[in-house]
C-alpha cells in the first residue's frame, strides 16, 4: 500500500482485494454492541472539509472513532488566497499539532496531491473537485461483492453526469483493476473529451444496456447543468437517462441499483426505484464506513507510532 | 569605454572574428582588434539583441511579482536588449500617461528597452477603445496594442481596432481565446483534463478566434499579429492567412515549443498557463511552422507572479511561467540542436522579425560597422541546470527548474554597454 490514498489508480489489486477483504472484518465489528478496536488508539485523524459533505464526513468520523483515534473535524470554506489561509498554511498547522492522517474533502482537483506533498501523515482523497472519490469506488465494490458475491466479471453500467462525477472516475479505475466491465451512459455533452481511451464502453442509449447489467449506478445531476446547456430540460434528461419503474423492469432478477447520494429523486431516479428491493443506497451507506475503517487501519496500522501507548 | 567582443563567429557562421563596440556602435569588424575592455567569446555566436514581443513586467500594480528594474535584469541576462511589456498592469496601460511611465522606467534603468503596450480596450474590459493614438503619439511611441490576458471577443471592436490602428502603422496583438468555449478553463482540453477533472481548454477555442482575425484583417487589411500561437490547428490556419497575402504575423512561447500537458499530473501549478500546455501533436506542429516562417517570431511570455499566487491548489493558481531567463537555451534545445533552425535564423526568429512587427528603431539590425551595439553573445555548447533560486527575475515560478538545457547566453550589450554576464545582470 502507499502512504496516501490519492486516486482509485493507486490500488493495485492485492491493495485493492486487502482493503475490501479487511473491511469484512470491520464489518463484523460494527454489528456487535460495542463496535469499537482499539488499533488506532493515540493516533489522529483530521477530518479536513473545505466543502459540505455531511455523509462522507461523518462517515470517516465514525470509521475513526471506531477505530479508537482522536477525531478533529477541521471545517474551512474556500481556501484561495484571495480568502485568507492558503492550503499551505492550513496543512503545516495540521502537520504541527501532529495529526497521523489527514482526510481531505476539497473544490478543487488535486487539493490531495497538494497536501500529500506538504503534510508527513498520510492523506485520504474524500473527493477532490471533478476528479476523484476513492472510498467511493472502494465501498461501491465491496457493496457489489456483498450482494453478488464477486466484482471480476461483473456488467456494471454507470449512468448520468461522467463529465463532472468524481465518483465515475474512481469506479471506472477501480472497477478495472477488479476485472470489471464497465460501461458510461449519458448524453454525449455529459461525457469527458478522450472517454474513448477509458477502460470502459460508452454509450447513449440506456434501454438498450439496462437488460445486460449486473448493476446499475445512477450519479446525480446537478439542475445548474441545465443553464450551461448540457442539456434541455429535467423533463427531457429523465425521460431519456432517469431509472423509472418500467425501465427498472427490464433489469435481470439480480441486478441491483446503486446511487452514491445526494440522489435527485424524479430526476436520474424514480422513487419507487430508490426505495425498491434492488437498491442498495442504504447498504452503501452502511459500507462506507466499513471501508473506511480498514482505509485508515491499513494506511495507519501498518507504521510504527512514534510515542508509543503515552497515556495520561 | 568601448568593447571588443574576440573570436567570436557573426550568426555562427563562417571563422570568428573581432567586433568593436564603441559610442554605442558597431565600429569594427575584423582580426586582431582592440577595445578598452575585452570580451573573449571564442566558440560563441553573435546575434543581434534579442527582442521579445511579449513580456509581463507586472509594474506598475504588482511589484511583487516583478518591476521593470528586476524585469529588465532576466530580460538582460536571457539576451534581450528589447521587451514589449504587456497591458495588463494595475493600472492598466490604456492611456499615455502609464505607457510613458513604463517607457521612462526602462530607459532610466538602461538595461533593456522597454516599449510598451497599449490596451486595446479601456481597462480591458473588451468595451470601447483606448485611446490609441495618443498612445502610439506618446513618448512611448505605442505600435503593438494588445488586451493580452484577455482576448478582444467582440467581432465588430476587433473589426474596428484592426482598421483603426493603421493609421500609425499599429498592429492589434490577439490573446486569441474565445471566453465563452474556456469559462473556467484550467489546462488544454484532451485525455489529461478528463482524468484529472480539470475544465478543458478546447483548442477549438483558440482557432476560432484566429480564423476569426484573419478574416477581418484581410477583410479591413489591417495588421493582426497572433499572441502565443499553442495548437497544430492554429499553425495551419496561419499558413493559411499568409497564404492569402493577408498581413498576419505570429509568435510561439519557448514552453509551447518544450512541455506537454502531461506536466498537470503533478498538479503543480507552475504548469498552469494560459494558452494552456497542449499536446506533443502540437509542439511537432509548432516546431515546423517556427522553422517554416509561419511563426514569424519567439516570444516568451514571461509571466512572474509571486509565490503565494503558485504555491496553492491547481483551480485556484495563477496562470503563467517565467521565460525571459531560459528563451534562447530552450530554442536552442528544441530547433537548433534537432536542425530545425540555424542560428541565423535563430537571429531571425528572436530579434529581427519581433522588432519589424514592433516597428521598432534600433533593434534587430544586421551585424555591421555602423549599426547599433545592440547585440547577444550566446554559447552554443554550455550546458547548465536551470536553478529558479539563481534567476533575476523577481519570481521563480519557471518551468523548467531542473531542466538540462544545451546553450546560455554569455554577454549582452546594449547600445554598447554590457548589461549582462554569465547569467549575472550588470
Amino acid at each position: 500500500m502507499n502512504r496516501h490514498l490519492l486516486s482509485a489508480a493507486d490500488l493495485s489489486l492485492e491493495d485493492a482485494t486487502l482493503i475490501l477483504d479487511t473491511a469484512n472484518e470491520m464489518a463484523q465489528v460494527s454489528d456487535r454492541t460495542v463496535k469499537k478496536l482499539p488499533t488506532l488508539r493515540g493516533r489522529t485523524v483530521v477530518n479536513l472539509f473545505f466543502e459540505d459533505s455531511t455523509r462522507t464526513k461523518t462517515s470517516f468520523e465514525l470509521a475513526a472513532k471506531r477505530l479508537s483515534a482522536d477525531v478533529i473535524n477541521f471545517a474551512a470554506k474556500g481556501s484561495s488566497v484571495s480568502k485568507g489561509e492558503t492550503l499551505k498554511d492550513t496543512a503545516l498547522t495540521l502537520e504541527a499539532m501532529g495529526s497521523d492522517a489527514v482526510v481531505i474533502r476539497h473544490s478543487w482537483s488535486g487539493a490531495p496531491v497538494n497536501l500529500a506533498r506538504i503534510v508527513r501523515g498520510s492523506v485520504v482523497n474524500a473527493g477532490d473537485g471533478t476528479h476523484e472519490h476513492p472510498t467511493q469506488a472502494l465501498l461501491d465494490a465491496f457493496t457489489m461483492r456483498q450482494k453478488l458475491g464477486r466484482v471480476e466479471g461483473l456488467k456494471v453500467t454507470i449512468v448520468g453526469d461522467i463529465l463532472h462525477s468524481r465518483v465515475a472516475r474512481s469506479n471506472v479505475l477501480l472497477l478495472k483493476t477488479l476485472g470489471a466491465e464497465v460501461t458510461l451512459v449519458a448524453p454525449p455533452t455529459l461525457l469527458p473529451t478522450g472517454v474513448d481511451t477509458w477502460p470502459a464502453d460508452v454509450s447513449y442509449d440506456l434501454d438498450a444496456v439496462l437488460p445486460k447489467s449486473d448493476v446499475v449506478m445512477m450519479l446525480r445531476v446537478q439542475r445548474e447543468r441545465m443553464g450551461a446547456a448540457y442539456f434541455p430540460s429535467a423533463r427531457e434528461y429523465s425521460r431519456r437517462y432517469g431509472l423509472d419503474v418500467d425501465r427498472v423492469q427490464t433489469l435481470q432478477d439480480h441486478t441491483i441499483v446503486m446511487h452514491p447520494g445526494p440522489m435527485v429523486r424524479g430526476m436520474e431516479i424514480a422513487s419507487e426505484v430508490a426505495d425498491g428491493l434492488r437498491s442498495t443506497i442504504v447498504d452503501q451507506v452502511t459500507n462506507g464506513v466499513s471501508v473506511r475503517m480498514a482505509v485508515l487501519y491499513l494506511l495507519l496500522g501498518g507504521s510504527e507510532s512514534a510515542i508509543g501507548s503515552a497515556e495520561a | 569605454m568601448s568593447w571588443v567582443i574576440k573570436n567570436v563567429t557573426l550568426y555562427g557562421e563562417g571563422e570568428p572574428v573581432d567586433v568593436v563596440l564603441d559610442e554605442g556602435t558597431i565600429t569594427a569588424i575584423g582580426s586582431g582588434l582592440s577595445g578598452d575592455d575585452e570580451l573573449d567569446a571564442s566558440g560563441c555566436v553573435l546575434l543581434p539583441g534579442l527582442v521579445d514581443l511579449h513580456t509581463h513586467l507586472r509594474e506598475p500594480g504588482r511589484e511583487d511579482a516583478e518591476t521593470v528594474d528586476t524585469g529588465t535584469q532576466a530580460a538582460a541576462v536571457g539576451g534581450f536588449t528589447a521587451v514589449h511589456a504587456m497591458a495588463n498592469t494595475t493600472p492598466v496601460a490604456d492611456t499615455a500617461g502609464v505607457v510613458e511611465q513604463v517607457w521612462r522606467l526602462g530607459q532610466e534603468y538602461a538595461r533593456c528597452d522597454v516599449f510598451p503596450v497599449g490596451a486595446v480596450t479601456v481597462g480591458l474590459e473588451g468595451k470601447d477603445m483606448a485611446e490609441l493614438g495618443t498612445m502610439a503619439d506618446s513618448a512611448a511611441r505605442v505600435r503593438v496594442f494588445s488586451d493580452d490576458g484577455k482576448c478582444v471577443s467582440d467581432a465588430s471592436l476587433m473589426r474596428r481596432a484592426l482598421e483603426y490602428v493603421k493609421a500609425f502603422d499599429g498592429v492589434i496583438a490577439q490573446h486569441a481565446q474565445e471566453p465563452r468555449l474556456t469559462d473556467g478553463a484550467q489546462m488544454n482540453e484532451g485525455i489529461n483534463s478528463s482524468l484529472l477533472g480539470l475544465t478543458g481548454w478546447p483548442a477549438v477555442a483558440e482557432e476560432a478566434i484566429i480564423a476569426r482575425d484573419c478574416l477581418l484583417a484581410g477583410h479591413v487589411g489591417g495588421r493582426l499579429h497572433v499572441c502565443h500561437v499553442s495548437t497544430a490547428g492554429s499553425v495551419e490556419l496561419i499558413r493559411w492567412a499568409k497564404g492569402k497575402g493577408w498581413d498576419v504575423t505570429a509568435e510561439v512561447t519557448p514552453h509551447h515549443l518544450l512541455l506537454t500537458d502531461d506536466c498537470a499530473h503533478s498538479y503543480d501549478p507552475t504548469f498552469k498557463v494560459n494558452p494552456p500546455l497542449r499536446t506533443q501533436v502540437d509542439i511537432d506542429a509548432l516546431r515546423e511552422g517556427l522553422a517554416d516562417g509561419t511563426i514569424d517570431a519567439v516570444a516568451t511570455d514571461h509571466a512572474p507572479h509571486a509565490l503565494e499566487d503558485k504555491e496553492t491548489e491547481w483551480g485556484a493558481a495563477a496562470m503563467g511561467m517565467t521565460g525571459l531567463e531560459t528563451a534562447v537555451a530552450v530554442v536552442a534545445q528544441t530547433m537548433v540542436e534537432p536542425g530545425r533552425l540555424t542560428w541565423r535564423q535563430v537571429a531571425e526568429r528572436m530579434s529581427e522579425a519581433p522588432a519589424r512587427i514592433g516597428r521598432l528603431e534600433g533593434h534587430g539590425r544586421p551585424l555591421a560597422v555602423g549599426e547599433p551595439a545592440n547585440l547577444t553573445v550566446v554559447d552554443p555548447a554550455a550546458p547548465w541546470v536551470v536553478d529558479p533560486a539563481t534567476m533575476a527575475s523577481r519570481s521563480r515560478n519557471t518551468p523548467f527548474a531542473g531542466h538540462h538545457l544545451p546553450a546560455r547566453v554569455k554577454a549582452t550589450f546594449l547600445r554598447g554597454a554590457l548589461t549582462a554576464r554569465e547569467g549575472k545582470p550588470v
